[in-house]
């Protein structure tokens, strides 16, 4: 970058305030949805490992394998499926990157449920599905919403990338930034991205305080 | 209201072979409890579950007034059986109010019938009913076993199954959960079955044992008292333990010992009196009877009432026509005077009795 040209331009800030919001809302919708796709995806596929065992360790290598690939790859191999400029191109890959800790956490959050309350929803008459969606589910909110944020946080990180295929949310700034030699929007872009991904997962911690007021971590027991 | 429940031949083998239960016949009888005692493997919890259908029999049928469980779905029967279970399974995601509400909700009451239930239920099984509206990570072990019991009787089941309720908590509070419970069901007379493998507390709480041996089998099924007397076998008299003679006398009445009242006198009575019993120990009451304490013929001054001296403790005394034997040879064993004091419901003392009537007594049962 030239000497010329300072650090960072805070009127250009100012006179973009309403592109830089844009790109911020777009960012966000590109990096949410995955982990909404991804949620829907693992609660049945997680339930499906944990009553029936043998299913969990393909699926987790599966997961993992799929997380391996590099982001950029995996967006260039649904182009041809998807088209160029589709958000689908962007939002497949990364739903299916959130599996890899969303699936593990729904598992370990349904094994949360002790021997002891199962035994006992079962023994005052819980129907199966019932038990699933009155007892188990609910145990295991903490865990999965654990899950959550590191999968919010990571696809934030990860839709810029989506840039260098063209649609890239914040991701634009650093593309821009760089051919046009203007640290100005890199600096921005960076700082846009730490501050969605905060913002994000403290909304993410208070709807767990409010889901599971009966969660022990973080409060000393009465 | 209450049900007879009989097993009939029933056996449960596991694919890989183990036999959890080796055709097993008994009967638990209306508004009784039935304790289900004996060592790990030995099959009692596995009995339990085959009543509410969470074990089925691979041969055999359980009963209840004579009606086969298989004939009603599981989740139905099971809405129908109360269940406590070790470490209360309570659920952690539910206040209080709704863990015990569990099974009127499952069985379609509304919601503000089933938590007012619920609170009348908090305050009979001695829970401050302020407690409903938090979880269960903030209560005691104890608390939480009583919430576990509340729950189980909210629908007012007429069988009640407890698989080692008590067993997690501390000895202080398992001895007060166990007295309460005993209240509870001298109020309900519910038909329990009862799963322990502490011997003491299937002889406090049982009015009939079922022991269970490994592998499955029931050795014998008596009333506690018989239990002690007559074990079947080598194992039921091991497993009762090698004092269980002494066990015994708690089912041995107080009011069969003889009392003696010759070293019983009022406080007014004076130092030459006590003398005149030729005693070592005299025992000083008051107006009401109400025992004050002993005094040592040694240690008796010249003159005087018994009242003015320093007199020693009484200590523990037992009530003749509720307690056991047992208890009136602890009494004797820690009285200084090695008499112990018998009194009436009114605390008033009848008599006192010592080694000498103990022995007879324990000879002649």
């Amino acid at each position: 970058m030239s000497g010329g040209e300072p650090l960072i331009r805070w009127d250009w800030i100012g006179s973009h305030a309403g592109y830089l919001a844009g790109l911020a809302g777009r960012h966000l919708y590109l990096s949410l949805i995955p982990v909404v796709f991804g949620l829907i995806v693992s609660v049945p596929l997680g339930i499906a490992c944990t009553r029936w065992r043998w299913v969990y360790p393909p699926v987790l290598t599966s997961a993992n394998v799929l997380y391996s690939i590099p982001s950029l790859a995996l967006f260039l191999l649904f182009i041809p499926y998807t088209g160029l400029f589709s958000d689908l191109t962007l939002i497949i890959p990364l739903t299916l990157y959130t599996l890899s800790v969303l699936v593990p956490n729904v598992v370990d959050g349904l094994r949360q449920v002790s021997a002891p309350v199962s035994q006992a929803a079962t023994a005052m008459g819980f129907g199966r599905l019932r038990q699933l969606l009155q007892v188990e589910l609910p145990i295991a909110v903490p865990v999965v919403i654990a899950g959550v944020r590191i999968a919010t946080v990571s696809s934030i990180s990860l839709v810029s990338v989506g840039q260098l295929i063209g649609n890239g949310g914040l991701g634009v700034l650093f593309t821009d930034g760089q051919q046009r030699i203007f640290p100005t929007e890199v600096i921005v872009g960076i700082a846009l991205t730490v501050v969605l991904a905060f913002a994000a997962d403290a909304v993410l911690v208070t709807v767990q305080r409010l889901l599971t007021p009966w969660a022990r971590t973080g409060r000393a027991a009465a | 209201m209450s049900r007879l429940i009989t097993f009939d031949g029933v056996t449960k083998r596991y694919p890989d072979g183990t036999v959890a239960l080796d055709d097993v016949s008994l009967e638990c009888a209306t508004g009784e409890i039935t304790v289900f005692v004996g060592t790990s493997g030995g099959g009692k919890t596995t009995a339990l579950r085959t009543i509410n259908r969470m074990v089925e029999p691979t041969s055999g049928r359980v009963l209840i007034d004579g009606r086969s469980v298989l004939g009603s779905k599981p989740a139905e029967l099971r809405r129908g059986v109360g269940y406590v279970i070790q470490q209360a399974g309570l659920f952690p995601h539910r206040t209080i109010v709704d863990n015990i509400a569990t099974v009127p909700r499952l069985l379609g009451w509304d919601k503000k019938k089933a938590r007012a239930r619920s609170y009348e239920l908090m305050e009979r099984v001695g829970l401050d009913p302020a407690m409903g509206t938090r979880y269960p990570y903030q209560l005691s072990g104890g608390q939480q076993q009583r919430v576990g019991v509340a729950r189980a009787l909210a629908a007012d089941p007429p069988i009640m199954l407890m698989d080692e309720p008590f067993s997690a908590v501390d000895p202080v509070v398992r001895a007060e959960l166990q007295g309460e419970f005993l209240r509870l069901q001298s109020e309900l007379h519910k038909t329990i079955v009862f799963v322990t493998h502490d011997i003491d507390e299937a002889i406090k709480l049982g009015d009939r044992i079922a022991v269970f041996q490994t592998g499955g089998r029931l050795v014998q099924v008596d009333t506690p008292e018989k239990l002690l007397a007559h074990p079947a076998d080598e194992f039921v008299s091991g497993f009762v333990g090698r004092d269980r003679g002494i066990r015994r006398l708690s089912f041995v009445p107080a009011a069969e010992l003889p009392l003696r009242s010759d070293v019983v006198l009022p406080e007014t009575a004076s130092v030459a009196d006590a003398r005149a019993t030729g005693e070592p120990w005299v025992l000083a009451v008051d107006g009401t009877r109400r025992p004050l304490g002993w005094a040592r013929a040694e240690d008796l001054p010249d003159s005087g009432a018994l009242a003015g001296l320093r007199l020693t403790d009484p200590g523990r005394t037992f009530q003749v026509g509720a307690d056991s034997v047992r208890t009136v040879l602890d009494a004797v064993i820690l009285s200084p005077s090695g008499l112990a004091i018998g009194v009436d419901s009114g605390g008033g003392v009848v008599g006192v009795t010592g080694h000498r009537e103990l022995a007879d007594t324990i000879t002649a049962t």
